[in-house]
């Protein structure tokens, strides 16, 4: 599963960089790799559900749940465990994808004509949006145990904190809520990575998110009456 | 190491699944934890290892009480529960493992090991837990519940659908198992009580209806038939 994951992520992204003319970068012409940092959020935003969707959903249709809440392990730790399993996966599925740096940097005119600064921003970038994701897919694999919904409604909080937010902003153009909007986006906060520039305020947005939704999947699983 | 409950309630929306509960099981001696289906006997067990809290009333694991002191009870705890769910996509040994990672134990492959050949898993212990036939999931759930070697065994319905062969064998490895631990175990096969338990509880509706050891409740119902008892007692 975790692999064929994976798989299809690798599959998708290099058909997308490489291959398809729409969107290959050797059709775009410049040696930079912006497409695939725009491209892979959306991605994410289908992969990281299906990774994270089985995590509480499957072991409350199972009825395993018991077997983890039954040993001396507290509730965060189960939580934690399962986070950082779906979050390692995530890691492995951008590893391979380094390979795509290497090459631009070989396809640059001159050669190594590339912005090193803005890519390293835009992996941290990436595996902080990871990270938020996945804990947006863990909470919603923990109130339910069905998991095609727990799969659709991650899908959809993705959507709605990476794009939603970001239109949201646009409708309320010059008032103070377009300030909130903007301030709340995934993507803005992303973007603003992969400048290059890892500015704290990004990477609390991003933990102080993450623990926001492993917080209230904490209040799920404690609040338990299954 | 006794398990101690006291005044135990569970109420679901307007349903009162265990009502007012006592009772106490000391080690050397099993206890069989009897009554019809949906009389709240799994409620109980599941609030006996703290999964479920208690609507009201408390109950105490060898001293830790299983609200408060959840954690400390846990340890010395193993516990099988009803239907034995198991992550059925691993395989036997590394169930196992993982099971003695979340107790921290030390020289966990050889706990592994050793459980393995007191449940008799020998044979089967290389393969998907999904290959194996019921008989031998069950024993997978034993193994996972005593793997730690805990104090006290709190077994769901250990019994059900084994061939009579397995059923021997489980009831040595449970009997064996009771001599020196505390073990709670929940049946409606009225010769496993005869066979393995030497106190009785029986409830009916969430009320215990009895709760003695199985030869004074047999002279006190001048009768040698448990299934006579438990079938006036719960009508």
């Amino acid at each position: 599963m975790a692999y064929i994951t994976i798989g299809v992520f690798l599959l998708v992204s290099g058909l997308l960089l490489w291959f398809f003319p729409d969107t290959s970068i050797l059709e775009y012409g410049y040696a930079e790799l912006n497409g695939f940092f725009n491209l892979t959020p959306f991605l994410f935003m289908f992969l990281i559900p299906a990774i994270t969707m089985r995590s509480f959903a499957e072991e409350r249709r199972e009825g395993t749940y018991i077997l983890l809440a039954s040993r001396p392990l507290t509730d965060w730790q189960i939580i934690l465990a399962k986070y950082f399993a779906c979050l390692l996966l995530i890691l492995f599925a951008l590893l391979p994808t380094l390979l795509y740096y290497y090459t631009i940097v070989q396809l640059g005119m001159p050669k190594g004509n590339i912005d090193g600064g803005a890519v390293a921003g835009s992996y941290i970038g990436l595996l902080l949006l990871g990270g938020a994701f996945a804990a947006i897919g863990v909470f919603s694999s923990s109130v339910t145990k069905n998991q095609v919904i727990a799969f659709a409604v991650s899908v959809f909080i993705s959507f709605i904190v990476y794009s939603g937010f970001d239109a949201m902003s646009k409708i309320f153009a010059l008032g103070l809520l377009e300030d909130v909007f903007i301030w709340l986006s995934v993507n803005a906060h992303f973007q603003s990575m992969s400048r290059g520039v890892l500015d704290t305020r990004d990477l609390v947005y991003f933990i102080s998110f993450t623990l926001l939704f492993l917080g209230a999947t904490k209040l799920v699983i404690g609040g338990r009456k299954w | 190491m006794s398990i101690q409950v006291e005044g135990l309630s569970k109420t679901f929306a307007e349903q009162k699944a265990v009502d007012q509960i006592s009772f106490t099981a000391v080690p050397g001696k099993v206890l069989g934890f009897l009554g019809p289906n949906g009389a709240g006997k799994s409620t109980t067990m599941r609030m006996l290892t703290g999964y479920l809290q208690p609507t009201s009333g408390t109950a105490t694991l060898g001293g830790f009480d299983t609200q408060r002191e959840s954690l400390g009870m846990r340890r010395i705890l193993g516990y099988l529960p009803e239907n034995t769910p198991l992550y059925t996509d691993m395989y036997v040994r590394e169930f196992l493992a993982f099971v003695a990672d979340t107790y921290q134990l030390h020289q966990p492959k050889l706990k592994v090991r050793e459980v393995i050949e007191r449940v008799g898993l020998g044979d089967e212990q290389h393969k998907k837990i999904s290959m194996l036939s019921k008989g031998y999931k069950q024993r997978v759930g034993l193994a996972q519940a005593m793997i730690h070697d805990p104090q006290i065994l709190i077994l769901d319905e250990p019994t059900t659908g084994l061939d009579p062969n397995q059923l021997t064998d489980i009831r040595e490895l449970i009997r064996n198992l009771g001599r020196d631990k505390t073990v709670i175990l929940s049946t409606h096969i009225m010769q496993e009580v005869e066979a393995l338990c030497e106190q009785v509880v029986i409830i009916n509706k969430g009320k215990i209806v009895a709760d003695s050891l199985l030869t004074d409740l047999k002279s006190k119902h001048k009768t040698d038939s448990l299934e006579e008892i438990f079938r006036s007692l719960t009508h």
